[in-house]
Order: C-alpha cells, then structure tokens, then sequence
C-alpha cells in the first residue's frame, strides 16, 4: 500500500516538451516511475526520453491509460491544464506550477469537485513514495523506504526533515508535498485520512507555516480521529505580520495564522511540535514507542 | 499588493457602487483650490497604506475652506506607522444615521470567494470576528455561478430589516463580488456602508488589495502600485527571481526554498540572534542569483553575520558554491560568512569552497550557531 501514487500509477506528462517538463520526466523516468505518456499542443507523435508525446489529454488516454498527471505549464496555463486533465477522466493531478492566480484555482477547484478528480498543488513539489513512484521534483535518492507519512507546505524544508529521517533509520510510506499557495487541492485532513487508513504508515509528519489556519483544523481533526501518531513543525515564528514569506499562503493577515496560534492548536490535540526541524526524528521515535508498548 | 483609498473609490465608482464626490490633493494649496467643488460639510482623509489613520488624526471633519485647509495642514506631512502622509483626499461628508460593513475575501477553508457583512460596521472588522463573530454573516460563492439575487438579498435583510433598502444594499454586494473577481482581489471591503437618514445608501471607505500572482492580467491595478523603500528593494528582488523581506536583525540569511527559509530564521532566533532577512533564491541553479543575493544582502547595512543554508534538491550545492565564490570575487566585504550544503553535489560544493577558506559546517543548527558566533564577534 501507501497513498495516492504506487507501482500501478500510469503518469503523463502534461507540457512535456517545455524545459521543467523535459528535465523532470527524464528524473523521474530515471527513479522508474511508469511514465506512459506526455502531451504538448501541436507536437503530437514527438518522443521525449522515450515517451511519447500526445497533442491532448484526452488522445494520451485513451491510448495508454494514463491515470495520473502532472503539470509543468506555465501559471498562467495551469487552470485550464488541470481542466484538461479532469475531463479527461484522470483520477488524481499534481500540479507543479507556480504563480497561478487564486480566483482560476477558486473555479478550478469548484469544476474538479463535480468531476471527482484529486489535485494536489499548485506551486507544490509533488509526492514520492519510495521505491515505487516519483511524481514530483523531490530528489529520490534521501528518501527510503518505510512506514512514516509526511506531508509539507514547502519542498525543501521537507527535504531537509525526511534526509533526517532516512538517517535516523525512519523509511518513508508516502511524502506528500501539498503546496504553499492559499486556495490549493487536497490538504491535510484528506491526507491524514489517507496515512490513517493506509497499512504501511504507522505515524505521520506535518510540517506547517504561518498563514491560514489549516494547521488548526488539522489538529482538531487529529484529536478526533486519528489513532496513529502525529508529530509536527511550523516554520515561521519570526516573520513579520502583513508580508508573504515566498509562499503565496505563507501571510499573517490581521493577526491571524501566526505560528504561535498552530503550536499551541497541536498541543491541545496532543501534537508534539518540535522546536527544530532535527528534533523530529526523536520525537517520533518515542511516539512510535508509547504505541507499541 | 495593496492600493490606497482613491485608487479603491475610483474602482467602486467604476463598477457603478455609490461613492461620494471627492478630490485628491497633493498640498494645502490644492486643498484651498478643491474647495470650489464642494458647498457643504467635508471629510479631509489621509491617503496612507496602512489602517488606524482616524485613531492617529488622519481623518478630520471640515465645514468650510477654512477649516478644511487647516485640517490638511495638520495632516499632509503627518507620520502615521511611520509612512509619511503625502497626499490627501478631500470629500463630501454624508449624515450617518447608521453604518455597516460589507466585504469579500478568499477564503482557504471554503475555497470560494466569502462575502462578509455585519450591521456593526465603521470599526475594525478584525475586532468583530474576535469578541463576537456571531455578528457577521458569511455566505460561500459558488464561483460557477456567482452571488444570486435572492442570497444577496437575504444578507442584506439581515442588516437592513428593510426590503427596499436591502434590495439596494443587494445590488451593491453583486457589483462588489464582480469587481472582486475581474480585478483579482484578495480583499474588498466596504467600511463602513452608511445609510442616510434620508435612506441613501454610500460607500464611504473603500479597501482593496490584490493577487500578486494575477497583476500579469492587471495592467490597470499593477499601474496604482506605490511602494515605499523596503518594498521596492523586495520587488527588485523579485524581478530577479528571489524572494526577499526585510527584518530587523543582524544576521543575514540565504536559504533555497520558503519553508527552510522561514525555519532558518527561526533557528536563527531560538539560538538567541536576530535573523535580518527571509531570502529565498528559489529552486534553480543559476549561479548570478547567489551573486544578487549577495549583493541585496549586504545593502542591508544592519547585517554583520551571513549564514547560507541550502538543501540541494534541484539545486545543485555545486552551482551555488561557483555563484559564491564569483560573488566574493565581485563584491569585496568583510562580513564573515558561514555556509552549510548539503544534498545534491554537496562534496563537490564543499570542495570548491575549500579553497575560499569560508567556514562550512553540516547541519542548519550548527550553522546558526555559527552565524550568531560570527556577528558578536564583528561587534567587539
């Protein structure tokens, strides 16, 4: 098991011909996720790295199955590939771009609703689970595999937790990268849902940041429905009212979404939240003691 | 990305919501001038991008010229947060018999635009939602099919208890969704939506701010831009692909990605120093980002301590390690700097950066620890 992407997962391609695309689907072709298809307007019947390229998504599903997709257009096309992408009948879409406007990812998630299709993102780094499928920009080679769930708003912060992870001897189930844009697809509860019920995660990281309060509403959710352990970090107990921290979400805005408010959510829910991110590793350990005692 | 009031009147007007006369001004003389236009009692307002001007003296009631231009007197040059009051807006005053708040956002939960209204208008929205939310009426837009006359109108009969009137104020919340949502807001607010003895119905304070991420189709929007010192050295540093705001610390930081970036400082923090900066050089290699890094770095004439710290993914530690080196070439600095790589290439990194006889170290923790060690050593 694990969540969302595995050994079954048939992955196109969408803007494959650009240079993200390109680079990307090589790397992930290389880690040996199933890579069936790719799609770029007008350049149907090319190959890239072997894979062939289709002029729409719909035509790349119809000969290949593809049932997943990720997307490395440009902002400003995203909206409508992650449309694309859900009429075609695609189950479950990353979307890897950055900059995409709230109001298109307001009607893009009302449209996908209606449609069932999944979406992670935008500006997210995408989701591994080791050993079977990379789809996403993470770098395969400090993740292993293992029974921890983590899920991130930030990609190289998630690096930096999971190679500690890896180095303490804690292999990974599934590593999700959620995205640090305010209106964005699946969040935590939906992802938390997933670890508890998959088999093969015993306990999950969260790694938060300021803005929003999805961090809070996670935590209720945990206090009442999750029996696998949760450890978590917030990043940005420094930063500054009123200005974006990079992320388009990652905003205290009338004194709301500050980390303070999300530790102290988690330690009423029984989160321990660690003080830096190489403290988590321990953290987990001694919750995944407790558990087994 | 925020605009001031005059710019926000200017878009209500042109969506066709009731906003009284006014006049912009740049000096007292100005003000003097306006006049003319103007036969009864005037609000003289000052035009800063900050909240809290009418608790600071910003705003001021006028009967006459007389007293209009010594109200702009006192107020044009005025300090409110620390911005300095450069213009002022002159407009007609209305009879308040009673005012309320209208506003829209973008709400994560929901993941629709959220009309807010509340009959305790004219005071900070944030303290209504704090000490008695149950005073604001929320409604989720459906974006496929947008505000509906009947939803408006229940929200405003809510606030009004008045057909006629809320029909009229129902009107206004539809018109202020349509220009929420083709001007790429991420705030309109109506505050306050007053109502005259005589039943008219105005718009007297508009705020608005906007999608950064959507100003590429705002031409119009992205032209009422102003920004002050700070923000125009984070827009430079954006037009180079980095992401940069100002702190008030002493130790300058460099990280690949917002996450880490914010934990750096943090880390930075609960070791005892004081983080200057939150940069992010983004997820490419490029070595002349490291150089503009650099470069805004040091300009920050606060910063005494400089810690790198990058998580090689897509980023190649190498490359960063090359921008380095040509960085310190380029620019000739004393501030001592320490440097942590780890990830992708980071021994070819930490190699080339061997010679350079910079202090590397392996993990975040002990690179803050470092860096605070560096910047008390530059003060003594």
């Amino acid at each position: 098991m694990s969540i969302l992407v595995n050994k079954d997962t048939k992955l196109l391609v969408q803007g494959i011909t650009g240079r993200d695309g390109q680079f990307h689907a090589g790397r992930m072709k290389e880690y040996g996720t199933n890579i069936v298809a790719g799609t770029s307007p007008g350049k149907g019947g090319q190959e890239v790295n072997g894979i062939p390229v289709f002029d729409t998504v719909s035509d790349a599903v119809k000969k290949t199955g593809a049932n997943t997709s990720i997307i490395f257009v440009p902002a400003a096309f995203a909206a409508d590939a992650i449309l694309e992408a859900s009429y075609a009948g695609i189950d479950l879409v990353i979307a890897i771009s950055e900059g995409v406007p709230i109001q298109d990812m307001i009607r893009v998630n009302s449209i996908i609703k209606q449609n069932g299709t999944k979406l992670i993102g935008p500006n997210c780094p995408g989701l591994i689970t080791p050993d079977e499928a990379l789809v996403g920009i993470l770098p395969g080679m400090i993740f292993k595999k293992g029974n921890i769930g983590l899920m991130s708003r930030s990609g190289t912060l998630t690096y930096e937790v999971v190679n500690m992870l890896t180095m303490n001897g804690l292999g990974q189930s599934t590593v999700v990268g959620i995205g640090g844009d305010p209106v964005a697809g699946l969040y935590y509860q939906e992802i938390l849902e997933m670890y508890e019920n998959d088999p093969e995660t015993e306990a999950v990281v969260l790694i938060g940041e300021i803005g929003g309060d999805a961090e809070e509403q996670a935590a209720e959710y945990i206090a009442q429905h999750m029996t696998k352990p949760v450890v978590s970090f917030i990043a940005g107990q420094t930063a500054p009212p009123g200005k974006r921290m990079g992320h388009a979400g990652a905003i205290i805005s009338s004194g709301a979404g500050t980390a303070e408010e999300k530790i102290k959510a988690f330690a009423k829910a029984n989160v321990p939240v660690a003080k830096e991110p190489s403290e988590i590793p321990g953290l987990l350990k001694e919750k995944l003691a407790k558990a087994t005692s | 990305m925020k605009i001031h009031e005059f710019h926000s009147r200017n878009i209500f007007r042109k969506y066709g919501l009731p906003v009284p006369n006014d006049v912009l001004c740049h000096s007292v003389e100005e003000v003097e001038k306006a006049m003319a236009k103007f036969d009864d009692m005037v609000v003289v307002k000052a035009q800063v991008l900050v909240g809290g001007r009418g608790k600071a003296g910003g705003v001021k009631l006028a009967k006459n010229k007389e007293e209009a231009v010594s109200a702009a007197r006192k107020i044009l040059g005025m300090d409110i947060k620390g911005l300095t009051v450069e213009k002022v807006l002159v407009t007609e005053a209305v009879d308040i018999e009673k005012e309320f708040y209208v506003g829209l956002i973008n709400d994560r939960n929901t993941k629709t635009v959220t009309l807010m209204a509340s009959a305790e208008g004219g005071v900070e929205i944030e303290e209504v939602a704090k000490e008695t939310p149950e005073l604001i009426h929320k409604l989720p837009i459906d974006p496929l099919i947008g505000l509906l006359d009947f939803q408006a109108r229940e929200v405003a009969m809510k606030l009004f208890g008045n057909v006629k009137l809320a029909r009229k104020a129902a009107v206004i919340m539809q018109k202020l969704y349509q220009l929420f949502v083709e001007t790429d807001s991420t705030i309109a607010e109506i505050n306050p939506l007053v109502l005259t003895p005589d039943h008219k119905i105005w718009a007297i304070d508009g705020k608005m701010n906007f999608d950064d991420n959507a100003l590429y189709r705002q031409a119009e929007i992205e032209a009422m831009r102003e920004a002050d010192e700070d923000e125009l050295k984070e827009i430079d540093a954006h037009e180079k692909g980095l992401s940069y705001v100002k702190l008030d610390g002493n130790i300058g930081c460099m990280v690949n990605g917002a996450g880490l970036a914010m934990a750096t400082m943090d880390m930075i923090k609960l070791y005892g120093g004081e983080p200057a900066n939150f940069l992010d050089i983004g997820g490419s290699s490029n070595p002349q980002k490291v150089v503009d890094a650099m470069n805004i770095l040091i300009s920050d004439k606060n910063v005494n301590a400089v810690m790198i710290n990058i998580f090689g993914g897509i980023t190649r530690c190498d490359d960063v390690a090359r921008g380095l080196i040509k960085a310190l070439d380029i620019i000739k600095s004393d501030i001592p700097i320490v440097v942590r790589l780890s990830g992708t290439n980071a021994e070819e990194g930490l190699a080339l950066l061997k010679e350079t006889g910079l202090p590397t170290v392996e993990t975040m923790s002990e690179a803050a620890k470092k860096a605070i060690e560096l910047s008390q050593g530059q003060k003594s």
